[in-house]
Protein backbone atom coordinates (compact mmCIF):
# COMPACT_ATOMS: atom_id res chain seq x y z
CA UNK A 1 0.00 0.00 0.00
CA UNK A 2 1.32 3.40 -0.87
CA UNK A 3 2.43 5.47 2.04
CA UNK A 4 0.10 7.92 3.67
CA UNK A 5 2.15 10.88 2.61
CA UNK A 6 2.09 9.77 -1.00
CA UNK A 7 -1.67 9.42 -1.01
CA UNK A 8 -2.01 12.81 0.57
CA UNK A 9 0.15 14.33 -2.13
CA UNK A 10 -1.91 12.73 -4.87
CA UNK A 11 -5.15 13.96 -3.36
CA UNK A 12 -3.79 17.47 -3.33
CA UNK A 13 -2.55 17.20 -6.92
CA UNK A 14 -5.89 15.92 -8.14
CA UNK A 15 -7.85 18.55 -6.35
CA UNK A 16 -5.64 21.16 -8.02
CA UNK A 17 -6.47 19.62 -11.38
CA UNK A 18 -10.10 19.62 -10.42
CA UNK A 19 -9.94 23.34 -9.79
CA UNK A 20 -8.44 23.92 -13.20
CA UNK A 21 -10.92 21.73 -15.07
CA UNK A 22 -13.78 23.27 -13.12
CA UNK A 23 -12.62 26.75 -14.10
CA UNK A 24 -12.19 25.72 -17.72
CA UNK A 25 -15.68 24.33 -17.73
CA UNK A 26 -17.09 27.59 -16.43
CA UNK A 27 -15.16 29.60 -19.00
CA UNK A 28 -16.28 27.34 -21.83
CA UNK A 29 -19.88 27.53 -20.64
CA UNK A 30 -19.81 31.33 -20.55
CA UNK A 31 -18.24 31.56 -23.99
CA UNK A 32 -20.62 28.96 -25.31
CA UNK A 33 -23.57 31.09 -24.33
CA UNK A 34 -22.21 33.93 -26.43
CA UNK A 35 -21.32 31.69 -29.34
CA UNK A 36 -24.72 30.09 -29.25
CA UNK A 37 -26.52 33.40 -29.40
CA UNK A 38 -24.31 34.39 -32.33
CA UNK A 39 -25.29 31.22 -34.12
CA UNK A 40 -28.97 31.97 -33.59
CA UNK A 41 -28.52 35.60 -34.58
CA UNK A 42 -26.91 34.69 -37.89
CA UNK A 43 -29.61 32.23 -38.90
CA UNK A 44 -32.37 34.57 -40.10
CA UNK A 45 -30.04 36.31 -42.52
CA UNK A 46 -28.67 33.03 -43.82
CA UNK A 47 -32.15 31.64 -44.27
CA UNK A 48 -33.43 34.67 -46.11
CA UNK A 49 -30.40 34.86 -48.36
CA UNK A 50 -30.78 31.20 -49.23
CA UNK A 51 -34.45 31.76 -49.96
CA UNK A 52 -33.88 34.68 -52.30
CA UNK A 53 -30.94 32.99 -53.99
CA UNK A 54 -32.99 29.83 -54.40
CA UNK A 55 -35.80 31.70 -56.06
CA UNK A 56 -33.44 33.46 -58.41
CA UNK A 57 -31.64 30.29 -59.27
CA UNK A 58 -34.76 29.09 -61.05
CA UNK A 59 -33.79 31.42 -63.86
CA UNK A 60 -32.62 29.48 -66.90
CA UNK A 61 -29.29 31.30 -67.19
CA UNK A 62 -28.50 30.94 -63.51
CA UNK A 63 -26.65 27.69 -64.08
CA UNK A 64 -24.21 29.54 -66.32
CA UNK A 65 -22.87 31.80 -63.60
CA UNK A 66 -19.29 30.90 -62.73
CA UNK A 67 -20.04 30.47 -59.03
CA UNK A 68 -22.88 28.08 -59.77
CA UNK A 69 -21.68 26.18 -62.82
CA UNK A 70 -20.27 22.82 -61.83
CA UNK A 71 -17.41 21.54 -63.90
CA UNK A 72 -15.34 18.43 -64.10
CA UNK A 73 -13.55 18.03 -60.82
CA UNK A 74 -9.80 17.75 -61.13
CA UNK A 75 -8.98 18.97 -57.71
CA UNK A 76 -11.09 19.21 -54.61
CA UNK A 77 -10.44 21.53 -51.74
CA UNK A 78 -11.49 20.81 -48.19
CA UNK A 79 -11.71 23.68 -45.75
CA UNK A 80 -11.23 22.27 -42.30
CA UNK A 81 -12.49 24.36 -39.43
CA UNK A 82 -11.01 22.94 -36.27
CA UNK A 83 -9.87 24.03 -32.82
CA UNK A 84 -6.70 25.85 -31.86
CA UNK A 85 -6.63 24.15 -28.50
CA UNK A 86 -7.17 20.65 -27.28
CA UNK A 87 -8.90 19.59 -24.08
CA UNK A 88 -12.19 19.34 -25.87
CA UNK A 89 -12.78 15.62 -25.80
CA UNK A 90 -12.94 13.97 -29.18
CA UNK A 91 -13.87 17.19 -30.97
CA UNK A 92 -10.64 17.70 -32.90
CA UNK A 93 -10.01 14.01 -33.45
CA UNK A 94 -13.45 13.49 -34.94
CA UNK A 95 -12.93 16.26 -37.45
CA UNK A 96 -9.52 14.96 -38.43
CA UNK A 97 -10.95 11.48 -38.96
CA UNK A 98 -13.67 12.86 -41.15
CA UNK A 99 -11.18 14.74 -43.31
CA UNK A 100 -9.02 11.67 -43.61
CA UNK A 101 -11.98 9.62 -44.72
CA UNK A 102 -12.76 12.22 -47.35
CA UNK A 103 -9.18 12.33 -48.55
CA UNK A 104 -9.00 8.56 -48.71
CA UNK A 105 -12.11 8.42 -50.88
CA UNK A 106 -10.85 11.09 -53.23
CA UNK A 107 -9.38 9.71 -56.44
CA UNK A 108 -8.25 13.03 -57.84
CA UNK A 109 -5.79 15.17 -55.90
CA UNK A 110 -7.19 17.12 -53.01
CA UNK A 111 -5.90 20.05 -51.04
CA UNK A 112 -6.64 21.43 -47.62
CA UNK A 113 -7.21 24.82 -46.16
CA UNK A 114 -7.03 24.64 -42.42
CA UNK A 115 -8.34 26.99 -39.78
CA UNK A 116 -7.06 25.99 -36.40
CA UNK A 117 -3.77 24.88 -34.95
CA UNK A 118 -4.81 21.29 -34.21
CA UNK A 119 -5.46 20.58 -37.85
CA UNK A 120 -2.20 22.16 -38.97
CA UNK A 121 -0.25 20.18 -36.40
CA UNK A 122 -1.73 16.95 -37.61
CA UNK A 123 -1.64 17.42 -41.37
CA UNK A 124 1.69 19.21 -41.62
CA UNK A 125 3.59 15.97 -41.26
CA UNK A 126 1.45 14.13 -43.75
CA UNK A 127 1.54 14.07 -47.48
CA UNK A 128 -1.36 16.39 -48.06
CA UNK A 129 -1.17 19.66 -49.86
CA UNK A 130 -2.08 22.52 -47.57
CA UNK A 131 -3.03 25.55 -49.61
CA UNK A 132 -3.34 27.86 -46.67
CA UNK A 133 -3.75 27.79 -42.99
CA UNK A 134 -4.89 30.16 -40.30
CA UNK A 135 -4.14 30.02 -36.61
CA UNK A 136 -5.66 31.73 -33.59
CA UNK A 137 -9.09 32.49 -34.82
CA UNK A 138 -10.22 33.30 -31.35
CA UNK A 139 -13.44 32.50 -29.65
CA UNK A 140 -15.53 35.01 -31.50
CA UNK A 141 -15.11 34.67 -35.23
CA UNK A 142 -16.11 37.96 -36.79
CA UNK A 143 -17.75 38.69 -40.05
CA UNK A 144 -14.75 40.34 -41.65
CA UNK A 145 -12.72 37.17 -41.16
CA UNK A 146 -15.48 35.12 -42.78
CA UNK A 147 -15.73 37.59 -45.65
CA UNK A 148 -12.00 37.51 -46.28
CA UNK A 149 -11.96 33.76 -46.23
CA UNK A 150 -15.01 33.45 -48.45
CA UNK A 151 -13.46 35.82 -50.98
CA UNK A 152 -10.27 33.82 -51.07
CA UNK A 153 -12.21 30.63 -51.57
CA UNK A 154 -14.21 32.16 -54.39
CA UNK A 155 -10.99 33.41 -55.93
CA UNK A 156 -9.22 30.08 -55.97
CA UNK A 157 -12.37 28.49 -57.28
CA UNK A 158 -12.82 31.01 -60.08
CA UNK A 159 -9.12 30.87 -60.94
CA UNK A 160 -9.51 27.18 -61.55
CA UNK A 161 -6.99 26.24 -58.86
CA UNK A 162 -9.63 23.95 -57.43
CA UNK A 163 -12.90 22.77 -58.91
CA UNK A 164 -14.84 22.14 -55.78
CA UNK A 165 -14.74 23.58 -52.29
CA UNK A 166 -16.15 21.77 -49.28
CA UNK A 167 -16.42 22.95 -45.73
CA UNK A 168 -15.65 20.48 -42.98
CA UNK A 169 -16.88 21.56 -39.59
CA UNK A 170 -18.89 20.38 -36.64
CA UNK A 171 -22.49 21.45 -36.87
CA UNK A 172 -23.87 22.63 -33.58
CA UNK A 173 -27.15 21.09 -32.50
CA UNK A 174 -27.11 21.52 -28.76
CA UNK A 175 -24.64 21.80 -25.95
CA UNK A 176 -24.46 18.02 -25.86
CA UNK A 177 -24.56 17.26 -29.54
CA UNK A 178 -22.46 18.37 -32.47
CA UNK A 179 -21.87 16.45 -35.63
CA UNK A 180 -18.81 16.81 -37.86
CA UNK A 181 -19.94 17.11 -41.42
CA UNK A 182 -18.87 17.97 -44.94
CA UNK A 183 -20.79 20.66 -46.74
CA UNK A 184 -20.40 21.81 -50.32
CA UNK A 185 -19.62 25.49 -50.66
CA UNK A 186 -18.59 25.90 -54.30
CA UNK A 187 -19.92 25.49 -56.88
CA UNK A 188 -22.99 26.77 -55.12
CA UNK A 189 -25.78 24.28 -54.88
CA UNK A 190 -28.70 26.60 -55.09
CA UNK A 191 -31.24 25.74 -52.47
CA UNK A 192 -34.54 24.73 -53.95
CA UNK A 193 -37.65 26.59 -52.96
CA UNK A 194 -40.94 25.09 -53.94
CA UNK A 195 -43.99 26.85 -55.18
CA UNK A 196 -42.42 30.15 -56.05
CA UNK A 197 -42.53 31.34 -59.60
CA UNK A 198 -39.68 33.39 -60.89
CA UNK A 199 -41.98 35.64 -62.86
CA UNK A 200 -43.84 36.71 -59.74
CA UNK A 201 -41.15 39.17 -58.86
CA UNK A 202 -40.03 42.53 -60.10
CA UNK A 203 -36.26 42.68 -60.16
CA UNK A 204 -34.25 45.79 -59.97
CA UNK A 205 -31.80 45.67 -61.71
CA UNK A 206 -32.41 42.60 -63.87
CA UNK A 207 -32.49 39.17 -62.18
CA UNK A 208 -29.03 38.07 -63.19
CA UNK A 209 -27.43 41.17 -61.76
CA UNK A 210 -29.30 40.68 -58.51
CA UNK A 211 -28.21 37.08 -58.43
CA UNK A 212 -24.63 38.10 -59.08
CA UNK A 213 -24.83 40.40 -56.08
CA UNK A 214 -26.47 37.83 -53.86
CA UNK A 215 -24.35 34.77 -54.55
CA UNK A 216 -21.10 36.08 -53.07
CA UNK A 217 -23.04 37.13 -49.98
CA UNK A 218 -24.62 33.73 -49.80
CA UNK A 219 -21.16 32.26 -49.88
CA UNK A 220 -19.91 34.63 -47.21
CA UNK A 221 -22.75 33.94 -44.86
CA UNK A 222 -22.27 30.22 -45.29
CA UNK A 223 -18.64 30.51 -44.30
CA UNK A 224 -19.57 32.80 -41.42
CA UNK A 225 -22.16 30.36 -40.18
CA UNK A 226 -19.75 27.46 -40.45
CA UNK A 227 -17.24 29.39 -38.36
CA UNK A 228 -19.84 30.18 -35.73
CA UNK A 229 -21.19 26.66 -35.58
CA UNK A 230 -17.70 25.21 -35.37
CA UNK A 231 -16.84 27.53 -32.53
CA UNK A 232 -20.00 26.75 -30.62
CA UNK A 233 -19.38 23.04 -31.13
CA UNK A 234 -15.83 23.34 -29.92
CA UNK A 235 -16.83 25.23 -26.81
CA UNK A 236 -19.63 22.81 -26.02
CA UNK A 237 -17.28 19.86 -26.52
CA UNK A 238 -14.80 21.49 -24.19
CA UNK A 239 -17.46 22.20 -21.63
CA UNK A 240 -18.65 18.59 -21.66
CA UNK A 241 -15.10 17.25 -21.53
CA UNK A 242 -14.16 19.48 -18.64
CA UNK A 243 -17.35 18.64 -16.82
CA UNK A 244 -16.47 14.97 -17.17
CA UNK A 245 -12.94 15.61 -15.98
CA UNK A 246 -14.16 17.50 -12.95
CA UNK A 247 -16.54 14.69 -12.03
CA UNK A 248 -13.90 12.02 -12.57
CA UNK A 249 -11.39 13.84 -10.43
CA UNK A 250 -14.06 14.08 -7.73
CA UNK A 251 -14.47 10.33 -7.88
CA UNK A 252 -10.74 9.83 -7.74
CA UNK A 253 -10.44 12.06 -4.73
CA UNK A 254 -13.15 10.05 -2.98
CA UNK A 255 -11.32 6.80 -3.68
CA UNK A 256 -8.01 8.17 -2.61
CA UNK A 257 -9.53 9.60 0.55
CA UNK A 258 -10.87 6.16 1.31
CA UNK A 259 -7.50 4.51 0.87
CA UNK A 260 -5.92 7.34 2.82
CA UNK A 261 -8.25 6.65 5.74
CA UNK A 262 -7.64 2.95 5.47
CA UNK A 263 -3.89 3.45 5.45
CA UNK A 264 -4.13 5.77 8.41
CA UNK A 265 -6.29 3.31 10.30
CA UNK A 266 -3.87 0.53 9.48
CA UNK A 267 -0.98 2.59 10.74
CA UNK A 268 -2.79 3.36 13.99
CA UNK A 269 -3.66 -0.29 14.47
CA UNK A 270 -0.10 -1.36 13.88
CA UNK A 271 1.15 1.25 16.32
CA UNK A 272 -1.35 0.17 18.95
CA UNK A 273 -0.36 -3.43 18.47
CA UNK A 274 3.27 -2.50 18.88
CA UNK A 275 2.57 -0.59 22.06
CA UNK A 276 0.46 -3.41 23.41
CA UNK A 277 3.04 -6.04 22.55
CA UNK A 278 5.77 -3.90 24.09
CA UNK A 279 3.76 -3.51 27.29
CA UNK A 280 3.06 -7.24 27.42
CA UNK A 281 6.72 -8.00 26.96
CA UNK A 282 7.71 -5.61 29.76
CA UNK A 283 5.09 -7.13 32.06
CA UNK A 284 6.35 -10.63 31.31
CA UNK A 285 9.92 -9.55 32.14
CA UNK A 286 8.96 -7.77 35.36
CA UNK B 1 -54.79 52.40 -43.25
CA UNK B 2 -53.06 49.18 -44.03
CA UNK B 3 -49.60 48.50 -42.77
CA UNK B 4 -46.69 46.30 -43.67
CA UNK B 5 -44.08 44.59 -41.60
CA UNK B 6 -40.50 45.78 -41.90
CA UNK B 7 -37.66 43.49 -40.96
CA UNK B 8 -34.04 44.50 -41.10
CA UNK B 9 -31.50 41.73 -40.75
CA UNK B 10 -27.72 41.76 -40.91
CA UNK B 11 -25.46 38.73 -40.74
CA UNK B 12 -24.81 39.52 -37.10
CA UNK B 13 -28.30 40.15 -35.83
CA UNK B 14 -31.84 41.13 -36.45
CA UNK B 15 -31.83 44.90 -36.21
CA UNK B 16 -35.48 45.67 -36.39
CA UNK B 17 -38.95 44.22 -36.83
CA UNK B 18 -41.78 46.76 -36.74
CA UNK B 19 -45.12 47.51 -38.33
CA UNK B 20 -44.73 50.44 -40.71
CA UNK B 21 -46.86 52.52 -43.03
CA UNK B 22 -44.11 53.10 -45.57
CA UNK B 23 -40.47 52.42 -46.30
CA UNK B 24 -38.03 54.32 -48.48
CA UNK B 25 -34.80 52.53 -49.34
CA UNK B 26 -31.70 53.27 -51.43
CA UNK B 27 -32.18 50.82 -54.29
CA UNK B 28 -29.57 50.06 -56.89
CA UNK B 29 -31.32 52.37 -59.33
CA UNK B 30 -32.21 55.12 -56.94
CA UNK B 31 -34.30 55.59 -53.85
CA UNK B 32 -37.58 53.79 -53.95
CA UNK B 33 -40.61 53.89 -51.73
CA UNK B 34 -42.61 50.88 -50.66
CA UNK B 35 -46.16 51.08 -49.38
CA UNK B 36 -48.28 48.26 -48.05
CA UNK B 37 -49.56 45.79 -50.67
CA UNK B 38 -46.58 46.35 -52.90
CA UNK B 39 -46.03 43.96 -55.78
CA UNK B 40 -43.29 41.40 -55.05
CA UNK B 41 -39.94 43.04 -55.70
CA UNK B 42 -36.31 42.27 -55.13
CA UNK B 43 -33.63 44.88 -55.45
CA UNK B 44 -30.04 45.32 -54.45
CA UNK B 45 -29.24 48.22 -52.16
CA UNK B 46 -26.56 50.86 -52.14
CA UNK B 47 -25.19 52.60 -49.09
CA UNK B 48 -27.74 55.08 -47.94
CA UNK B 49 -30.52 55.89 -45.58
CA UNK B 50 -33.65 53.85 -45.05
CA UNK B 51 -36.65 55.90 -43.96
CA UNK B 52 -39.53 54.13 -42.36
CA UNK B 53 -42.75 55.49 -40.98
CA UNK B 54 -43.80 53.58 -37.90
CA UNK B 55 -47.47 52.96 -37.34
CA UNK B 56 -48.82 55.82 -35.32
CA UNK B 57 -45.34 57.22 -35.00
CA UNK B 58 -43.05 59.40 -36.95
CA UNK B 59 -40.55 58.75 -39.70
CA UNK B 60 -37.33 57.26 -38.49
CA UNK B 61 -34.02 56.79 -40.20
CA UNK B 62 -31.45 54.08 -40.41
CA UNK B 63 -28.13 53.83 -42.23
CA UNK B 64 -27.53 50.74 -44.34
CA UNK B 65 -24.66 49.72 -46.56
CA UNK B 66 -25.08 47.21 -49.33
CA UNK B 67 -27.33 44.22 -49.37
CA UNK B 68 -30.75 43.73 -50.83
CA UNK B 69 -34.40 44.21 -50.14
CA UNK B 70 -37.35 41.98 -50.75
CA UNK B 71 -40.73 43.66 -50.74
CA UNK B 72 -43.93 41.68 -50.62
CA UNK B 73 -47.59 42.54 -50.08
CA UNK B 74 -47.40 42.41 -46.31
CA UNK B 75 -43.73 42.27 -45.54
CA UNK B 76 -40.55 44.13 -46.41
CA UNK B 77 -37.27 42.46 -45.64
CA UNK B 78 -33.98 44.28 -45.83
CA UNK B 79 -30.89 42.10 -45.78
CA UNK B 80 -28.12 44.58 -45.22
CA UNK B 81 -24.38 44.11 -44.95
CA UNK B 82 -24.48 46.58 -42.10
CA UNK B 83 -27.35 48.55 -40.62
CA UNK B 84 -27.53 51.03 -37.79
CA UNK B 85 -30.48 52.83 -36.29
CA UNK B 86 -30.06 56.59 -36.25
CA UNK B 87 -29.76 56.51 -32.47
CA UNK B 88 -26.93 54.00 -32.57
CA UNK B 89 -24.68 55.92 -34.90
CA UNK B 90 -21.41 57.25 -33.59
CA UNK B 91 -21.39 60.64 -35.32
CA UNK B 92 -17.83 61.47 -34.44
CA UNK B 93 -16.56 58.20 -35.86
CA UNK B 94 -18.58 58.58 -39.03
CA UNK B 95 -17.25 62.10 -39.48
CA UNK B 96 -13.69 60.91 -39.09
CA UNK B 97 -14.30 58.10 -41.56
CA UNK B 98 -15.72 60.58 -44.02
CA UNK B 99 -12.71 62.86 -43.72
CA UNK B 100 -10.36 59.93 -44.08
CA UNK B 101 -12.11 58.71 -47.20
CA UNK B 102 -12.22 62.19 -48.70
CA UNK B 103 -8.55 62.67 -48.04
CA UNK B 104 -7.67 59.42 -49.73
CA UNK B 105 -9.77 60.26 -52.75
CA UNK B 106 -8.21 63.72 -52.95
CA UNK B 107 -4.60 62.68 -52.52
CA UNK B 108 -4.81 59.48 -54.56
CA UNK B 109 -1.91 57.62 -53.03
CA UNK B 110 -0.42 55.00 -55.34
CA UNK B 111 -2.25 51.69 -55.18
CA UNK B 112 -5.44 53.31 -53.98
CA UNK B 113 -8.41 50.99 -54.14
CA UNK B 114 -10.91 53.38 -55.67
CA UNK B 115 -14.03 51.37 -55.16
CA UNK B 116 -13.13 50.71 -51.57
CA UNK B 117 -12.44 54.35 -50.78
CA UNK B 118 -15.58 55.38 -52.62
CA UNK B 119 -17.64 52.84 -50.71
CA UNK B 120 -16.17 54.00 -47.42
CA UNK B 121 -17.14 57.55 -48.27
CA UNK B 122 -20.66 56.53 -49.20
CA UNK B 123 -21.04 54.56 -46.00
CA UNK B 124 -19.90 57.41 -43.81
CA UNK B 125 -22.15 59.86 -45.67
CA UNK B 126 -25.10 57.53 -45.18
CA UNK B 127 -24.36 57.31 -41.47
CA UNK B 128 -24.12 61.06 -41.08
CA UNK B 129 -27.30 61.58 -43.02
CA UNK B 130 -29.19 59.00 -40.99
CA UNK B 131 -27.96 60.57 -37.79
CA UNK B 132 -29.06 63.98 -39.04
CA UNK B 133 -25.54 65.37 -38.81
CA UNK B 134 -24.81 65.89 -42.46
CA UNK B 135 -25.21 69.63 -42.49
Amino acid sequence: MSSIREIKRRIRAISNIQHVTGAMKMVAAAKLRRAQSQVWAARPYAQKTAEVAGRLALAPDAQMLPLVASREVNKTCYVLIIGDKGLAGAYNANLIHLVQDCLAKEEKPAALIILGRKGVQYFRQRSVEILKYYLDIGDEPDLSLARGLARQLMEIFLDGQVDEVNLVYARFYSALRNVPQVERLLPIETPSVEGVEMADYIYEPEPMRVLEAILPRYCEIKVYQALLEAKASELSARMVAMDGATKNSGEMIDQLTLSFNKARQAAITTELLEVATGAEALKAQG
Amino acid sequence: MSTTKLEVVTPQRKILAVEVESVVAPGAEGYLGVLPRHAPLITTLKSGVVYYHKVGGKTERMAVSGGFMEAGPDKVIILADTAELSTEIDIERARQAKERAEKRLRERPPGLDWTRAENALQRSLARLKAAGADK
